[in-house]
């Protein structure tokens, strides 16, 4: 059983050395929220990533039930928060609207992924 | 050896904090993260450490034997599409009636090329051969004097291509091998050495994907981490007069995915008496590589830039 307890011995080490380290990123929360309904119409798309994002390599993008992208993209990190992107709406109608992101987090692993939510008066 | 096993890790840490370069994901397939399965391998070429596995289950030999066992697996890509993989494991023997004995398995050394991923269908396909090298292992806890040889398909495929109406089915995802174990020897003092069908399925309903994906349920750390899931793992002899004598167990559990690691647990169900009477377990802790070390062991040797 030495064998093992060596090992373990220096995956501890292992990973005390790579605490500096990023991983993946997922989505935290959106608002709109994930598959929600707002009623008041969303100015903007904020979505909260797990990791610190690079925001020239990342994108989120909107379309209507059409599938036409009706967002004014203007992909941006927050200035306070490195893991929050935001993105403009112009105004929108009632009906389900698609969210499409692809985020490259700081330690460049690929994510993407995309949710609905819908506008209801 | 031991200083040897120590200066690998002090040079990856090293790599960790000099390296500027890009990495490649593991485990994903578009939108969908599959996580490591516990019993049945996974279709996806990547780099990960299991440390350590544990399981037991009483087994039928010698009118019922407590099969304890402790692994460990390391998988690293030589390419974005190509991996090999090593695994070793200490087994204790524990027989209701006589003497507890322990020692090491047959070695196993595999390697696995993803030839197929679809992101839209959240689709992959792999094909792999595993083998176990004969007379590597200890006797005592009967490891096989003769290698077995395994080539496998592997696939993955996650629901989230579903339309909206089935939206909370689309958390769902399958992933599955099926393989042939092919014994070096027919027999081994006397006794047959069969051919084997071997099938393995994981049903995964993923609360990361339903999170992130589909609705948010409010649900938050840890529990927005958590992969609750099915293993069904079969062998089924082909030859040698031992057709039909299947042996398997269905193994519901969960996993908990984080950023560097996972943990997971299952029950053992064994399927029928040849393989157990009791309800065992099994449980891992995994690390994934290429988030631990984007930069050095946690990237391909080739074509990762």
């Amino acid at each position: 059983m030495n064998r093992f307890k060596n090992i373990c011995v220096m995956l501890l080490l292992s990973g005390a050395a790579a605490a500096h380290a990023h991983a993946h990123a997922f989505v935290d929360h959106a608002e709109p929220p994930v598959g929600g309904k707002v009623r008041q119409m969303p100015q903007k798309v904020q979505i909260w990533f797990t990791e610190k994002i690079e925001p020239a390599f990342s994108s989120i993008k909107v379309f209507d039930g059409s599938g036409k992208q009706i967002d004014k993209g203007d992909t941006r990190a927050d200035p306070a928060n490195q893991a929050l992107l935001h993105l403009s709406l112009p105004p929108l109608k009632a009906g389900t609207y698609k969210v499409v992101w692809r985020v490259v987090s700081v330690d460049t692993h690929v994510t993407k992924g995309d949710f609905t939510f819908q506008v209801v008066r | 050896m031991k200083h040897l096993v120590f200066l690998f890790w002090l040079t990856c840490a090293a790599c960790e904090l000099g390296a500027t370069s890009g990495a490649y994901g593991h485990g994903f397939a578009g939108a969908r993260f599959f996580p490591a399965t516990l019993s049945t391998d996974d279709p996806f070429v990547a780099d990960e450490f299991s440390l350590p596995t544990i399981s037991s289950i009483v087994t039928p030999d010698d009118g019922g034997t407590r099969d304890t066992e402790i692994s460990s697996d390391i998988a690293l890509r030589i390419t974005p599409q190509w991996d090999i993989e090593f695994g070793e494991r200490f087994i204790t023997l524990n027989p209701s009636h006589g003497k507890a004995v322990n020692g090491y398995d047959n070695l196993s050394i595999g390697s696995k090329y993803e030839f197929f991923e679809n992101d839209e269908h959240e689709a992959v396909v792999s094909v792999g051969l595993d083998v176990d090298v004969g007379g590597t292992g200890s006797k005592q806890v009967g490891a096989d004097t003769f290698s077995t040889w395994t080539p496998g398909l592997f696939f993955g495929k996650g629901l989230g291509d579903l339309p909206q109406g089935l939206s909370l089915v689309r958390p769902l995802a399958i992933t599955g091998l099926v393989g042939v174990a092919i014994p070096s020897s027919a027999s081994t003092d006397g006794s047959p050495n069969p051919a084997a069908l071997q099938l393995g399925f994981a049903v995964e309903y993923s609360l990361i994907y339903l999170q992130e994906q589909v609705r948010d349920i409010g649900l938050r750390a840890p529990f927005d981490r958590l992969i609750p899931l099915v293993e069904i793992s079969l062998s089924d002899p082909l030859d040698r007069g031992q057709s039909g004598l299947i042996t398997g167990t269905v193994n519901p559990g969960i996993i908990w995915s984080g950023k560097y690691f996972q943990v997971g647990a299952e029950a053992v169900i064994p399927i029928n008496s040849r393989t157990g009477n009791d309800v065992g377990f099994i449980a891992q802790l995994h690390f994934y590589l290429d988030d631990l070390f984007p930069h050095s062991i946690g990237r391909p040797l080739f074509g990762g830039r």
